[in-house]
C-alpha cells in the first residue's frame, strides 16, 4: 500500500514514571506525517520531546517508559502497515523493521561505535542479520557503501577501529551503517551536534546526496534552525512534549505563527547581521516536566498570553492544508474533533 | 585605535605541549597548540576568536590569564599606560596583575564548586583582592547578582539550585567580583539552549557598557561571535589566519579558511542561497602540522609557494585593519574578496 506518506505519527503518548511516581509527559500528544522521500526536520531545545520521539519510533524506550496513548503507522513499499506501537519491542516483527526499513544514526559517533571491534564487523552485522549473505559479501557491500561516503582506502580502513577515526569519519561510519540495509526511512538524531561546522557541512552534505540517490525518506533531529533551513522539506517544532508548530519549511520560516517559533527565530544570532539587531531572548526558562502549566506550556515565557492560555491547553488548528498550529490565537480549522 | 589604546599585546606567543614515551618518559614531540601568535587587545573592545576544535583558541585564552605558562613569547600588558610584559613580573606586581584578567569557563555545571553557597564562591577573591569589611562584601555580592538580574538573596543557595543559564550568569559575575579590566571568555554560550542563549550573551553587553570592560571572546559558533565581537581572529591549527573588524570579515573574507567556515555555517533563512564550500579531509594533527601554509592540505587555491612558504599575519594595504596569513591576500582582494 503506497501512500503519499511513509510514516504516520497520531496522537503519540510517552510518558515516564519517576520517582513517587511522578509521571513525565515527555512526548504528550504528538501528531505528525513523513512524506515519501522527504526530509522531515524536528527542532526543539533539549528535554522537548524530540529524541523521546524518534526512540519510540524505534521501540527503543528503556523499561520505564510507557505508551499509554496513539498509533505511529509505518507504510513501508511493497509491504503492509504496522502499528510500531502495537508490536511487542523486543518480538520478531519490530526486529526485522529496526535497522532494516527504518534505521537511526545517534547524536555522539564516539559513543555509539563499539570500541572493541572494527567497523567492518560492526557495519555487517545489521547487514547479517536482515539478509541471507556471506560475510565476504556482506564485507563487500559495506567498502561499496564507505566508497559512497568518501572514506579514502575503504577497503584497508574496514579493518581498522573505530579510535583510529576522526569524529567526521566516525560519523561517516554510523551512516554506513544506517544505510547498508537500504532503509526506507532513517532517523538521524542530532547527526552534527557532536562536529565541527566544516565537518558538519561536509555530513549535511553528504546526508543529502545520499537521500537523492537512495531515495529514503529522512526524519533529522537538532535544536539548529540553521540545519533545519537548510535541509528540510518539512518543519516540527517542538515544545515540552508536544509539536507546537507543523508546516513545510516556507511555512514555517517564512511565515512562522506560534510565539515559540518566532521567538526561537529571533533569539539567535544570524550570520552577516554583525551585532545591528538586537537578539530578543526568550523570558524564564522551560518549565519542569513533572509540573507543567495547566494551560498551554509556552504561556508564562510568552509576549502574546491571555487569560484563556492560562487555563486551555490549545488545541491543533490547521491554518492552511500544511501548516499546523497549537496556539489560541490562531484561526483556523480545528483537528482535534 | 591608537597605541595607548592597547590594553595587551601578545607577541609571539608559543605554548607547546610535550608528548612523551618509553620509560624515561623521553620527549619524542609535541603539541603546537598555540604557535607564534600576535595580537593586540584594544581597551573596551572585544576581541573574538573563533576556530574549530583544536585551534588552540581556549589554550590560548588560559595562557592569558596564566593558568598556562607559554613557552615562549611575551604579553605586555597596559599598567595605567606603562606596557609591563605578564610574564616577568614580580609576585607581588603578579598578584595585582591577577585581580586584572579574569576568566569565564565553558562549562557552568563544573566551574562552581557544589559543596559552596554563591556567597562563599564569591567572597574567597574578594577577601582576597581587596580589604572590604564583611559587610562591604556582602553587599557587592548583591549588587553584583543584580546586576546579572538575579535575586540578590539567591547568594545564599547552592549551585544545584540554578539552571543552566542562571549558573553562566553566576559565574560571569564572578569573574567581575574583582573588578577586572579584561575578561577572557571561554565559549560561556555553547553548553546553553538557543533560548537561554541570547539572555546571557545580551546580559554581557549590557555588562560591558556599563563596567567599560574588555572582552575576549573564544566560541566555534561564527554567529555568536560575530553577534558579540567588534574585531574577530580566525584561528587555525595554532595559528592566526585572518584578524579584522566583524563587519568586514563578513563583507570582504579573505582566507580561503574563513571563506570555507563561513558558508559551513547553517543560517535558519530559507532564502539566503549560498555556494557551499566543502572542505576535503579533517584538520592535520597539531602534532604534526604541515609544512608552509598551515591551511595548504586543504585549500583549494593551494600553489607551490604555499606548500615551502608559512605566510605571515600581515595588514593588506588598502585596508590597515584587515590582517590576512595567505599570499594570494592581496590578489584576492583585488578580485574583490569573496562573497558570503
Amino acid at each position: 500500500m503506497a501512500t503519499e506518506y511513509i510514516l504516520e505519527i497520531n496522537n503519540l503518548k510517552t510518558q515516564f514514571v519517576v520517582r513517587r511516581r511522578r509521571v513525565v509527559r515527555a512526548v504528550d500528544g504528538v501528531t505528525f506525517k513523513v512524506r515519501r522521500g522527504k526530509i522531515l526536520g524536528l527542532v526543539g531545545e533539549s528535554g522537548c520531546g524530540k529524541s523521546v520521539t524518534a526512540h519510540s519510533i524505534m521501540r527503543l524506550l528503556p523499561k520505564t517508559a510507557v505508551i499509554p496513548e496513539g498509533s505511529i503507522m509505518f507504510h513501508p513499499e511493497g509491504g503492509e502497515s504496522v502499528d510500531m506501537v502495537q508490536l511487542k519491542p523486543t518480538g520478531r516483527k519490530i526486529r526485522s523493521i529496526r535497522g532494516n526499513e527504518i534505521s537511526m544514526i545517534f547524536q555522539d559517533p564516539m559513543a555509539s561505535l563499539n570500541p572493541v571491534y572494527n567497523i567492518g564487523d560492526q557495519i555487517v552485522e545489521v547487514l547479517l542479520e536482515h539478509s541471507k549473505i556471506t560475510k565476504k559479501q556482506a564485507l563487500e557491500r559495506a567498502v561499496r557503501m564507505l566508497e559512497l561516503l568518501s572514506i579514502p582506502k575503504a577497503s584497508e580502513r574496514i579493518k581498522d577501529y573505530p579510535h583510529q577515526f576522526s569524529g567526521g569519519m566516525k560519523q561517516r561510519v554510523m551512516i554506513a551503517m544506517g544505510l547498508i540495509c537500504r532503509p526506507q526511512l532513517l532517523i538521524a538524531d542530532e547527526p552534527t551536534t557532536a562536529l565541527d561546522v566544516t565537518i558538519q557541512a561536509q555530513i549535511i552534505e553528504l546526508i543529502k546526496e545520499m537521500q537523492s540517490e537512495f531515495g529514503f525518506s529522512t526524519i533529522i533531529i537538532t535544536h539548529n534552525m540553521g540545519i533545519v533551513a537548510d535541509m528540510a522539506d518539512d518543519v516540527a517544532v517542538m515544545y515540552m512534549g508536544k509539536i507546537v508548530e507543523f508546516g513545510t519549511k516556507e511555512d514555517v520560516f517564512l511565515n512562522p505563527l506560534h510565539p515559540y517559533t518566532q521567538a526561537l527565530l529571533k533569539s539567535v544570532p544570524i550570520l552577516g547581521n554583525a551585532g545591528e539587531d538586537k537578539l530578543i531572548p526568550i523570558r524564564g526558562v522551560t518549565p519542569d516536566p513533572s509540573a507543567m502549566p495547566p494551560g498551554c506550556a509556552f504561556e508564562p515565557r510568552c509576549d502574546f498570553a491571555t487569560e484563556a492560555c492560562k487555563t486551555c491547553v490549545p488545541g491543533r488548528v490547521g491554518v492552511t492544508d500544511s501548516h499546523i498550529v497549537r496556539c489560541v490565537h490562531c484561526i483556523g480549522e480545528n483537528l482535534d474533533d | 585605535m591608537t597605541e595607548s589604546n592597547v590594553l595587551l599585546e601578545l607577541n609571539n606567543i608559543k605554548k607547546y605541549f610535550p608528548i612523551t614515551a618509553g620509560m624515561f618518559r623521553r620527549e619524542v614531540g609535541a603539541v603546537r597548540a598555540v604557535d607564534d601568535i600576535s595580537l593586540r587587545v584594544y581597551r573596551g573592545e572585544t576581541l573574538g576568536l573563533v576556530g574549530e576544535s583544536g585551534c588552540g583558541k581556549t589554550t590560548l585564552g588560559k595562557c592569558v590569564v596564566r593558568l598556562l605558562e607559554p613557552n615562549s613569547g611575551s604579553m605586555q600588558y597596559n599598567f595605567e599606560g606603562e606596557m609591563r610584559d605578564l610574564l616577568s613580573l614580580n609576585a607581588q606586581e603578579s598578584f595585582a596583575a591577577r585581580r586584572k584578567i579574569q576568566m569565564v569557563f565553558q562549562d557552568p555545571y563544573s566551574s562552581l564548586n557544589p559543596m559552596k553557597t554563591i556567597y562563599q564562591s564569591f567572597d574567597e577573591p574578594i577577601r582576597i583582592h581587596s580589604n572590604r569589611s564583611k559587610e562591604e562584601r556582602r553587599e557587592l555580592i548583591a549588587r553584583l547578582l543584580e546586576a546579572v538580574n538575579l535575586h540578590p538573596e539567591y547568594m545564599y543557595r547552592y549551585p544545584h539550585e540554578f539552571s543552566g543559564g542562571q549558573r553562566q550568569r553566576i559565574c560571569i559575575a564572578r569573574a567581575l567580583c574583582v573588578d577586572p579590566e579584561l575578561v577572557v571568555c571561554d565559549e560561556p554560550v555553547s553548553a546553553l539552549d538557543v533560548s537561554i542563549q541570547a539572555q546571557v550573551l545580551n546580559q554581557m553587553k549590557d555588562l560591558q557598557e556599563k563596567l567599560s570592560l574588555t572582552y575576549i571572546f573564544i566560541a566555534h559558533d561564527l554567529s555568536v561571535v560575530e553577534y558579540m565581537s567588534d574585531r574577530i581572529a580566525v584561528m587555525y591549527l595554532g595559528q592566526v589566519l585572518e584578524l579584522a573588524p566583524a563587519r568586514s570579515l563578513y563583507d570582504r573574507h579573505i582566507h580561503p579558511y574563513t571563506q570555507a567556515l563561513l558558508s559551513a555555517v547553517p543560517v535558519p533563512d530559507i532564502r539566503a542561497k549560498r555556494e557551499r564550500i566543502i572542505l576535503e579531509g579533517d584538520v592535520p594533527s597539531p602534532a604534526d602540522p604541515p609544512q608552509g601554509c598551515r591551511f595548504h592540505t586543504r585549500c583549494r587555491y593551494c600553489h607551490a609557494r604555499c606548500i615551502e612558504e608559512m605566510p605571515k599575519l600581515e595588514p593588506l594595504v588598502a585596508d590597515s585593519e584587515h590582517f590576512v596569513a595567505c599570499h594570494l591576500a592581496e590578489e584576492r582582494f583585488a578580485a574583490g574578496g569573496t562573497e558570503a
